[in-house]
C-alpha cells in the first residue's frame, strides 16, 4: 500500500467549501481545536497559577482586551496611540461611582464600560475627520491632557486618587471574570469583523472612498467602532479599579498605550486572536525579566525587536499558517 | 425635451491652487438621456464627475438632482438621492473574492430605503449581479479574489457596484479604459439594458467610436471649459473640437 502525504483539511475542503462535511473525528478536531484550546487554557490557567501569577494573568487579560479595542480601531482605519484615554476614564467612571454614590462593582463596572465608551467617543468626534498620523498624535495627547486637568483642578481626589473602592468578592471571581469577558470579546468581534458589517468597517481603513461611495456615512461607522473599542478599554479600567481598589493618575499612563500595541503587533494586528496571543506572550515575559532589574527593559526591548524581524506577520499569522499545512498520511492505490 | 430636468449643472468651478481645473460649466440632462463627456486629458472631466458627486468640494456653482439641491450635500447623501459613479482608476479590495466586493454597496443604506427594511442574502444578489455584468456563473469567476482578476473584470465589477445602488443616474467615469475591443463590446449591451430600464447615464470616455454608437449627445471639454454641446456628428464638425482634439491629438 502507497502512501502519499496531504493536508488534513484537504478532504474538508474538497468535500465542500462553505459547509463543512466532517467524517471524522479527527476532521471535527481540527476544526474545533482552534476554537476549543482558548477556553481551555483560560479555563484551567486560574486554579494551576501560583498567587503572584494569578495577579499577572489579570495584567494579561487587561493587555489582552486594550489590544483588542486597539486592534477593531485600527481595522477601521484609526490608529490609537491612546489606549490609556479609554483605561482612565472607565477607571475614573466606576472609581467616582462607588466613591460618590457607593454604587456596588456589579453595577460600576457595567455602567463605566458603556459611559466610558460613550465619553471617549465623543471626546474624539471632533477628530474624527483626521487622517493617518494626526488622528494618532491627538489619541496620544489627551490621556497627558486629562492627567494634567485631575491634577491641576483637584477633581476626583486630584494627585491622591479615590482609594478605598469596593473590592470583588474574590480572586476567583476577578480571575473568571477577566477571562469569561476576555473570551466573549475575542469570540465575540471576530465574528462581528468577519460578517458584513466587519466588511464595512475594514473597508473603511482598505479605501474610504468605495465606502462612501455605498452612500454609507464613514463617520457614523468610525464613531461606532471608536464606541465598541472605547467600551471594552473602559470596562479594563473600571475592572483594575475594583481590584486595586484605588484608582487615581496613573490609569492615564503610557504604559496602558503602549503595551496593548506591542502585543498586537507581536502577536499579528488584523485577527484579534493576534492581540490576544501577544499578551500572553509578552506580559508573562515582562514579568519573568524582573530578576535582571535594569537591565529588564532592554531584554525586553530586544525580545520584541526580534519578534518584529523573525515573525513581521506576528506569531497568530505564522500559527495560523503552518496549522493550515498540517499533514497527514492517506493510501494512494496502486 | 419637455421634461424637467433630472440634472442640472449651473456654472461648475473648481481651482486647485492657481490651477482652474473647471470653469463655469452648466447643462442640464433629461430623464432617460445617455450623455458622453469627452476632452482631452486633463480638460476636467473627472473633476466635473468629482464636483457633482461632491467627492470634491466645488470652489463655485450648484448641482440640482430631481429639482433639489444637491451640491452643499456630504457625498454620502448624494449616492442615497440615487447618483452612482464608477471610478476611473479602479481599487477594489484585492484580497477579498470579487462577489465580497458587492457587500458594501449592498449594505448601504439606500438598499434599506427601496427595500423598506428588507434585505435578502447579500451573498446571493452580489452573485446575481455580477452575472449581469458578465460574470460566468458556472466558471466561478465570482469567487476568484480582485486580486487576480483582469482589468476587464475589474471594470464589471465596478459596473456592477453601481447597479446595486439601483440609481436613477449612473456616473461613469471611463469604463472602456484599459479594455480590448471584445471587452467594450461586451460590456455595451451592458449599458444599453440600464437604458432600457429608463435610467439617465453619463459616460466620461476617450474611446469615441464606442462612445458615439450609443451616445444621445455629447458634451466636450477643454481646458476646463464646455466647448460644445449637441449631437455627436454636430459637434465633431464644430472647429473649436477640432483643433482642441487634433490639436492634441496630432501634436
Ligand atoms: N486633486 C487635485 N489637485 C490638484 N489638481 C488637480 C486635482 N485633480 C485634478 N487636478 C487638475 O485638474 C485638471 C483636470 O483634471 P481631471 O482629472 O479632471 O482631467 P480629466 O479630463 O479627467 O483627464 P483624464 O482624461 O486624464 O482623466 C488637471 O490639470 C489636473 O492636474
Ligand atoms: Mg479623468
Amino acid at each position: 500500500m502507497k502512501k502519499r502525504k496531504e493536508r488534513i483539511d484537504r478532504g474538508i475542503k474538497a468535500r465542500s467549501s462553505d459547509i463543512f462535511a466532517l467524517l471524522s473525528w479527527r476532521e471535527m478536531l481540527y476544526l474545533a481545536a482552534p476554537r476549543l484550546l482558548p477556553v481551555i487554557v483560560c479555563l484551567l490557567l486560574p486554579l494551576l497559577l501560583g498567587p503572584y501569577w494569578q495577579k499577572v494573568l489579570l495584567s494579561v487579560a487587561v493587555v489582552a482586551l486594550l489590544a483588542i479595542s486597539w486592534d477593531i480601531l485600527a481595522q477601521t482605519g484609526m490608529v490609537s496611540l491612546g489606549q490609556a484615554l479609554f483605561f482612565g476614564v472607565g477607571a475614573y467612571c466606576s472609581g467616582a461611582m462607588n466613591h460618590y454614590w457607593g454604587l456596588s462593582p456589579v453595577l460600576t463596572i457595567p455602567i463605566a464600560s458603556l459611559l466610558g465608551g460613550l465619553i471617549c467617543t465623543l471626546i474624539l468626534l471632533p477628530v474624527l475627520r483626521l487622517r493617518g498620523i494626526y488622528f494618532s498624535m491627538v489619541t496620544l495627547i489627551i490621556p497627558l491632557i486629562l492627567v494634567r486637568i485631575v491634577e491641576a483642578t483637584k477633581i476626583f481626589g486630584g494627585t491622591e486618587g479615590l482609594s478605598g473602592m469596593t473590592p470583588l468578592p474574590s480572586t476567583w471571581f476577578e480571575l473568571y471574570l477577566s477571562m469569561a469577558v476576555l473570551l466573549a470579546v475575542l469570540f465575540g468581534f471576530r465574528r462581528m469583523m468577519d460578517s458584513d458589517y466587519g466588511l464595512v468597517l475594514k473597508g473603511i481603513n482598505d479605501n474610504d472612498r468605495s465606502v462612501i461611495n455605498a452612500g454609507i456615512n464613514i463617520y457614523w461607522f468610525k464613531a461606532q467602532s471608536l464606541f465598541i473599542a472605547g467600551a471594552i478599554g473602559a470596562f479594563c479600567g473600571a475592572f483594575m479599579t475594583h481590584v486595586y481598589m484605588f484608582v487615581g493618575m496613573p490609569v492615564f499612563a503610557l504604559d496602558y498605550s503602549i503595551l496593548p500595541i506591542a502585543a498586537a503587533v507581536v502577536g499579528g494586528p488584523g485577527t484579534l486572536a493576534g492581540a490576544t496571543l501577544g499578551a500572553f506572550i509578552l506580559v508573562p515575559m515582562s514579568e519573568a525579566l524582573r530578576g535582571f532589574g535594569g537591565l529588564r527593559i532592554v531584554l525586553y526591548g530586544v525580545f520584541l525587536v526580534v519578534f518584529i524581524v523573525a515573525l513581521p506577520e506576528g506569531i497568530f499569522h505564522y500559527i495560523q499558517r503552518k496549522y493550515h499545512q498540517i499533514e497527514r498520511w492517506v493510501e494512494v492505490d496502486k | 425635451m419637455t421634461d424637467a430636468p433630472i440634472l442640472s449643472v449651473s456654472e461648475l468651478s473648481k481651482n486647485f491652487g492657481g490651477v482652474r481645473a473647471l470653469n463655469q460649466v452648466s447643462f442640464d440632462l433629461q430623464p432617460g438621456e445617455l450623455l458622453g463627456v469627452i476632452g482631452p486629458n486633463g480638460s476636467g472631466k473627472t473633476t466635473l464627475v468629482n464636483l457633482i458627486t461632491r467627492f470634491v468640494k466645488p470652489t463655485s456653482g450648484e448641482v440640482f438632482f430631481k429639482g433639489k439641491k444637491i451640491s452643499h450635500l456630504p457625498p454620502y447623501k448624494i449616492v442615497r438621492l440615487g447618483i452612482a459613479r464608477t471610478f476611473q482608476m479602479v481599487k477594489p479590495f484585492y484580497q477579498l473574492p470579487a462577489y465580497k466586493n458587492m457587500i458594501i454597496p449592498l449594505y448601504s443604506p439606500r438598499m434599506r430605503q427601496l427595500a423598506g427594511g428588507h434585505y435578502g442574502d447579500r451573498d446571493a444578489m452580489a452573485l446575481d449581479l455580477l452575472e449581469e455584468v458578465g460574470f460566468e456563473r458556472d466558471a466561478h469567476v465570482a469567487y476568484k479574489t480582485a486580486g487576480a482578476l483582469p482589468q476587464g473584470y475589474l471594470k464589471r465589477l465596478e459596473l456592477a457596484k453601481a447597479l446595486a445602488l439601483q440609481p436613477d443616474l449612473f456616473i461613469l467615469d471611463e469604463l472602456f479604459s484599459g479594455l480590448s475591443l471584445a471587452e467594450v463590446a461586451s460590456i455595451v449591451p451592458i449599458i444599453e439594458k440600464i437604458r432600457m430600464a429608463g435610467k439617465t447615464i453619463i459616460m466620461i470616455e476617450h474611446r469615441l467610436k464606442e462612445l458615439f454608437r450609443i451616445a444621445d449627445r455629447v458634451i466636450v471639454m477643454n481646458y476646463g471649459e464646455k466647448i460644445a454641446d449637441g449631437p455627436a456628428e454636430a459637434v465633431m464638425e464644430d472647429e473649436a473640437v477640432k483643433s482642441a482634439y487634433l490639436g492634441t491629438e496630432a501634436g
